[in-house]
């Protein structure tokens, strides 16, 4: 980029033109502007350089802060991604188990927990709504109890509640008049139970992270558009004598900020891209590695917790905008504090 | 012989100056007044000389012209217009209308001669294509047309020199402010330069001079403004 010596031919064509400059040194020195239809596309050396960055770009400055930029975008963008699949696994999870409801009945002496089993099971069929309605067994019922007693156990002494599950319509359905009439027609036997303390628990804790998530992405923009003001200032300062001479050809600080913002702006998509590419290679990775451990237990757990590690159109996209508003807080804060330290 | 210039120091009929000055006074900071009680005019179209020891003030004067400094007291009008609380658009208005070579060049390292030459224009908001043409011819003629991929520090004194009076000039701005513009070339070359300043100056610029090179201000019959102890005088 420094001192373009020009090609053979442009240097040939250079001393030609110097040759014709220095026959017509004697004649008036300044002409008459040309009319404006001659000008433009004069011979030129075909390498010269025409519209470099009025603000110098120091190599070594501009290195560091375009590294803060990428390692703060890369962090934001992992805290954006992992808050997008635990938003989406709960999604997920919420979705399945909304769409089920447990009639739960105990047994209780003196009455016949088959004909109570029955009797929900002939209310449920009858509510309308509710898509498919299954009882579980006795031995089914037993054999849930198995992962917390251990198996070959006798459990005929145990009061075991049975259970009926609802698997609704898509459109919800109203359960009160289902809890009523089971409340009616078995009293302190029969129990509805929708899931909704565990949904809120699970949505509780889904949001509380997404919203962790988003704050942490918020403070290191902040952090990315602190970074920035101080660089600005010292790219300032540094090149005072720059900026006085643009004051002095005319510059006003409204062209002298957008020079800054161009040159920072290019940092910052350089930090940007640089940021959320590794982010993404890195959820790329983690998703791999997650597919490989999937035959292993551990690989269950995980798989059954995130999904398989995918974070999804709508993740990539997230981590991909977070390195374009990294780079344009970095533009848009080197403006206004070029502005401010011009006033 | 020496050539004529446009030496009027009187104002034709209803025409303002281009630069107006009425006691002013100039110190930095607390230390002893460098200008006190400086008046004068300097009228479209005319050109002068500004001469004094060094340390006289010259600079100072020349800044405050260039609005870069503000006067301690009196009042400096700039194209008719009074200085002291310009806004900053007004300010960078009235700097379009001059041309200033500087006596450290003040040329920016990281671009070449001719991106340096065309920075006047390219602040505008010209397009490159829109200007190219003038910035080469300029460049050729002040002889700098071999070298306008150059970037400054390969450049010797008078070419820096060459680049910065092409840079004041490639405007054509209504006032040129030159500080020592000769200092760094050979007599020719300084004559040739000089007559590219009276060219101007015949095609409507007015022109302001400061050097101490007399064998410079005896080859042209002009106005000379001498500075020194701080007060300046008009020497016709």
């Amino acid at each position: 980029m420094m001192g373009e010596t020009g090609s053979p031919t442009a240097k040939a064509q250079a001393s030609s033109q110097a040759g014709a400059q220095a026959r017509a040194g004697d004649r008036p020195p300044v002409k008459p502007p040309a009319p404006p239809e001659s000008r433009g596309g004069g011979p030129l050396p075909p390498t010269l350089r025409r519209n470099a960055p009025l603000v110098p770009t120091d190599s070594a400055a501009s290195r560091a802060l375009a590294a803060v930029i990428a390692i703060l975008t890369f962090l934001a963008a992992l805290c954006a991604g992992a808050a997008e699949i635990v938003a989406s696994s709960a999604v997920q999870w919420q979705g399945t188990v909304a769409q089920e409801v447990t009639i739960q009945v105990r047994p209780s002496p003196g009455r016949d927990i088959d004909a109570d089993v029955a009797r929900a099971e002939g209310l449920a069929k009858a509510t309308p709504g509710i898509s498919a309605v299954r009882v579980f067994t006795k031995a089914e019922a037993e054999r849930l109890l198995e992962p917390w007693l251990g198996s070959g156990l006798d459990l005929s002494d145990l009061p075991v509640p049975r259970l009926v599950t609802l698997k609704l319509a898509e459109t919800t359905p109203d359960l009160k008049p289902l809890r009523a009439s089971l409340t009616e027609a078995l009293p302190g036997v029969a129990s509805l139970d929708d899931h909704a303390l565990w949904l809120r628990r699970l949505s509780t804790a889904a949001n509380t992270f997404v919203g962790v998530g988003v704050g942490i992405v918020v403070l290191v923009l902040v952090a990315t558009g602190l970074a920035v003001v101080f660089a600005t200032r010292g790219a300032m300062a540094g090149n005072r004598e720059v900026v006085e001479v643009l004051h002095f050809v005319g510059a006003n600080d409204d062209f002298i900020a957008r020079a800054f913002q161009r040159r920072f702006f290019g940092l910052g998509l350089r930090g940007g891209i640089i940021g959320s590419g590794a982010a993404i290679a890195a959820f790329a990775l983690a998703g791999l590695v997650a597919r490989n451990w999937r035959s292993g237990p551990a690989g269950e757990e995980i798989e059954a917790l995130f999904g398989a590690f995918h974070i999804g159109w709508r993740g990539y996209a997230a981590v991909l905008l977070i390195g374009v508003i990294a780079s344009v807080v970095t533009g848009i804060v080197s403006r206004l504090t070029v502005r401010r330290f011009l006033s | 012989m020496a050539d004529r210039v446009n030496t009027q120091s009187l104002l034709t009929g209803a025409e303002e100056p281009v630069v107006q000055f009425e006691s002013v006074g100039m110190r930095y900071g607390l230390g002893p007044e460098v200008l006190s009680d400086v008046s004068f005019q300097i009228a479209p179209r005319s050109f002068q000389f500004l001469t004094g020891p060094s340390g006289a003030g010259k600079t100072t004067l020349l800044r405050l012209i260039l609005l870069s400094v503000r006067p301690t007291r009196g009042l400096v009008s700039v194209f008719g217009e009074e200085v002291s609380g310009i806004s900053s658009e007004a300010l960078t208005n009235l700097r379009r209308r001059m041309g200033v070579v500087f006596q450290d060049f003040r040329l920016l390292d990281h671009l070449t001669t001719y991106e340096n030459v065309a920075l006047p224009l390219r602040v505008q908001g010209r397009s490159e294509t829109s200007y190219r043409a003038e910035v080469v011819e300029l460049l050729r003629w002040v002889g700098l047309g071999e070298r306008m991929h150059v970037l400054p520090p390969l450049l010797s004194g008078g070419e820096k020199q060459r680049a910065a009076i092409a840079r004041a000039l490639i405007a054509r701005p209504e006032l040129l402010l030159a500080d020592e513009p000769t200092g760094n070339v050979d007599p020719g070359l300084g004559r040739r330069l000089l007559r590219l300043f009276i060219e101007l100056n015949r095609l409507g610029t007015s022109v302001l001079i400061a050097t101490h090179d007399f064998g410079l201000m005896d080859l042209v019959d002009a106005r000379r403004f001498v500075l020194g102890d701080g007060r300046l005088t008009v020497e016709a």
